[in-house]
């Protein structure tokens, strides 16, 4: 059964009920156990945890720790073209928006990588809008080989691709794949993405799945936090993970927590989230999934980056640009959201080391050849 | 001299020791002088050789054994990339065998190991494969020409110790080749446990880098790994579920 099963029958039960149904004594249960089961889960996204979030922020520290060692891993996405199909209403690469499109032509590309890697950065995420005839798979290939001269570890968070065209990447050194399912509520999903590609539901949701079968190294995935009730979307995101973790246990898997960020165009957050409720949500996350990786982006303004380092957090982007062409003076084009965290490669690493932690460039070589792996237990 | 050779290399020092958790590369040089370990273990995929600050091989100091692991590699040929990777790097010709398909747990594939170890091995590594302790899959890595074996105490960071003793316990017994403990051995007892078994040595590293002082309890933990063997050599007195007297109630038969 595939996740897209799963999450049809959790349209059966009533969440928000379950939800206010948890009691404090339900947290402390949940917390005093070393294998949190869903329902725990959904206890620490419960607003009856609020007033746990200390002793959940012990755990957490304690069992990141435990896993990941007192290092952090960073990255920096690296955006290669705008041109986009759909009109995601809180995308500034939305087709509503007018304004000329850019496509990084492999000299440019080769340029923004030397300005990167020049950084000391070693992990790289190619970025695109989704536009096939734009930047077909042929020029994602393309651009990862291009990329693997400067970078160890080279992923996409691009369009949905087929699972053939993810083993074609994977083959030709891909090693990782980000997708958002942006909202787990398929109503809300249908009013956020009205057309395009990406207004298939299922499709998106399932992507995740074909780059694990495809033999793609890591795959992570995410909810754009904001589009609907956080604690809804964190809670399928976790069971999204999970799920994922269980039947393709020889994937590295990896959870983002995007909070939606201003854009080209007027969209407001329908359903914005404070701080401690994100930090809420990367506990929960880090004690439901010990093992799973999360990643914080420059989304997320300095402070609140910092005092998130050592809670749960294991891999940070840094000197983010989310323009295409940013990292040369020539880049003029439209960001496809606010960046908060401005900081150069050199200061995270600093902040970093002052809060005890390692920073981490490099975790992967690419190796000569990719090679498919088929690890899924039925 | 109780030495333990490894691959025509004299080792005193019995304790092992990981690298890829510290919260500082700058920790390395001073836990491995607190600890005197002469074999330090590195993810190849951390070795960055272009960038000095990021190589960690550069914090190993250069009377050590660096024994490069496979680390990420999830089958027996990606193993075997990074192993030749790690040769061409300069890290010379041991290796660690790790094949892990299992991220949850972290639990090695020896099946996959098997195989990577037969590749390395007849390419003249000298190959220590990470296992699930199994005694025919040890033998079998044995037989393809492992210079030891090195199963789990317990799953990779869990600090558990030594859940898997009996089967560790009976690999100790049945091979000739050194086993050497590795992973999930959460304090010094652990370790000093499993020298008092007979283990030739023990790998650590989340138990010292986690640690609140990690060059405190590297030192504790290579006096445990001494203690242990110590007790191994002297022959440990068996274990009765009744007291013995000193001096018996029929002693004046005798």
């Amino acid at each position: 059964m595939g996740f897209y099963a799963l999450l049809e029958q959790s349209k059966t039960k009533d969440l928000a009920q379950l939800l206010d149904s948890v009691t404090e004594r339900d947290v402390a249960c949940s917390l005093a156990k070393s294998r949190l089961s869903t329902r725990d889960f959904l206890s620490l996204l419960a607003p009856a945890a609020k007033g746990c979030l200390e002793q959940m922020a012990v755990k957490a520290r304690s069992l990141t720790r435990q896993h990941f060692g007192q290092v952090i891993f960073l990255y920096a996405p690296l955006y290669a073209a705008d041109f986009c199909e759909n009109n995601c209403l809180y995308c500034s690469f939305s087709t509503a928006h007018d304004y000329r499109r850019k496509k990084l032509t492999m000299q440019e590309l080769e340029d923004q990588a030397k300005a990167l890697a020049k950084m000391g950065l070693k992990a790289v995420l190619l970025l695109t809008g989704e536009s096939r005839s734009f930047t077909p798979a042929a020029y994602l290939k393309d651009c990862i080989r291009l990329l693997q001269k400067f970078f160890t570890s080279v992923s996409v968070e691009v369009y949905p691709l087929t699972e053939a065209e993810y083993r074609e990447l994977a083959e030709a050194g891909l090693d990782g794949v980000t997708v958002y399912q942006e909202v787990y509520n398929e109503t809300v999903y249908r009013r956020m993405h009205p057309q395009g590609p990406k207004a298939d539901f299922r499709y998106r949701l399932e992507t995740a799945e074909r780059a694990c079968r495809a033999g793609v190294r890591t795959v992570s995935i995410g909810a754009l936090l904001g589009l609907d009730d956080w604690r809804r979307e964190a809670f399928f995101t976790g069971l999204h993970a999970q799920y994922l973790q269980d039947t393709y246990p020889a994937v590295e898997l990896g959870v983002s927590v995007p909070r939606i960020q201003p854009h080209l165009g007027s969209f407001a957050a329908p359903a914005p989230l404070a701080d401690s409720e994100l930090v809420q949500i990367i506990l929960a996350l880090r004690l439901f999934l010990p093992r799973v990786g999360i990643a914080l982006s420059t989304r997320e303004r300095p402070a609140l980056r910092d005092a998130l380092v050592g809670l749960g957090i294991t891999r940070m982007s840094a000197c983010s640009s989310t323009v295409v062409g940013g990292y040369t003076a020539k880049g003029k084009q439209v960001a496809q959201f606010a960046v908060s965290d401005s900081r150069s490669v050199e200061e995270i690493r600093q902040m970093l080391k002052a809060s005890g932690y390692q920073p981490v460039a490099q975790d992967w070589h690419t190796l000569p050849q990719g090679k498919e792996v088929h690890h899924v237990r039925q | 001299m109780d030495n333990l050779v490894i691959g025509g290399r004299q080792i005193v020092n019995r304790l092992f020791l990981g690298t890829g958790k510290f919260s500082s590369y700058d920790l390395i040089p001073d836990v491995i002088g607190s600890s005197g370990a002469q074999v330090v273990t590195v993810a190849l995929r951390r070795v960055d050789p272009g960038t000095a600050s990021e190589n960690m091989l550069a914090y190993v100091p250069d009377n050590c054994i660096v024994m490069p692991n496979t680390s990420g590699a999830r089958t027996a040929d990606e193993a075997i990339q990074i192993a030749r990777l790690a040769r061409a790097m300069g890290c010379g010709n041991w290796i660690k065998i790790e094949v892990i398909s299992d991220n949850k747990y972290l639990l090695p594939d020896n099946e996959e190991t098997i195989c990577a170890t037969r590749t390395l091995a007849a390419e003249g590594f000298v190959v220590l494969p990470y296992m699930n302790p199994d005694l025919t899959a040890a033998r079998k890595m044995l037989d393809c020409g492992a210079a030891a074996v090195m199963p789990l105490g317990s799953p990779i960071g869990s600090n558990r110790g030594l859940k898997t003793r009996e089967l560790v316990q009976i690999m100790i017994d049945e091979l000739a080749a050194p086993v050497i403990v590795d992973a999930g051995l959460g304090k010094p007892s652990d370790a000093a446990e499993a020298m008092e078994m007979g283990a030739a040595a023990v790998l650590v590293n989340t138990a010292i880098a986690t640690a609140e002082d990690p060059v405190l309890m590297a030192g504790a933990f290579s006096l445990a790994v001494k203690a242990g063997r110590m007790a191994y050599l002297a022959g440990l007195g068996g274990e009765s579920a009744l007291a013995r007297a000193s001096s018996p109630l029929t002693g004046f038969l005798f």
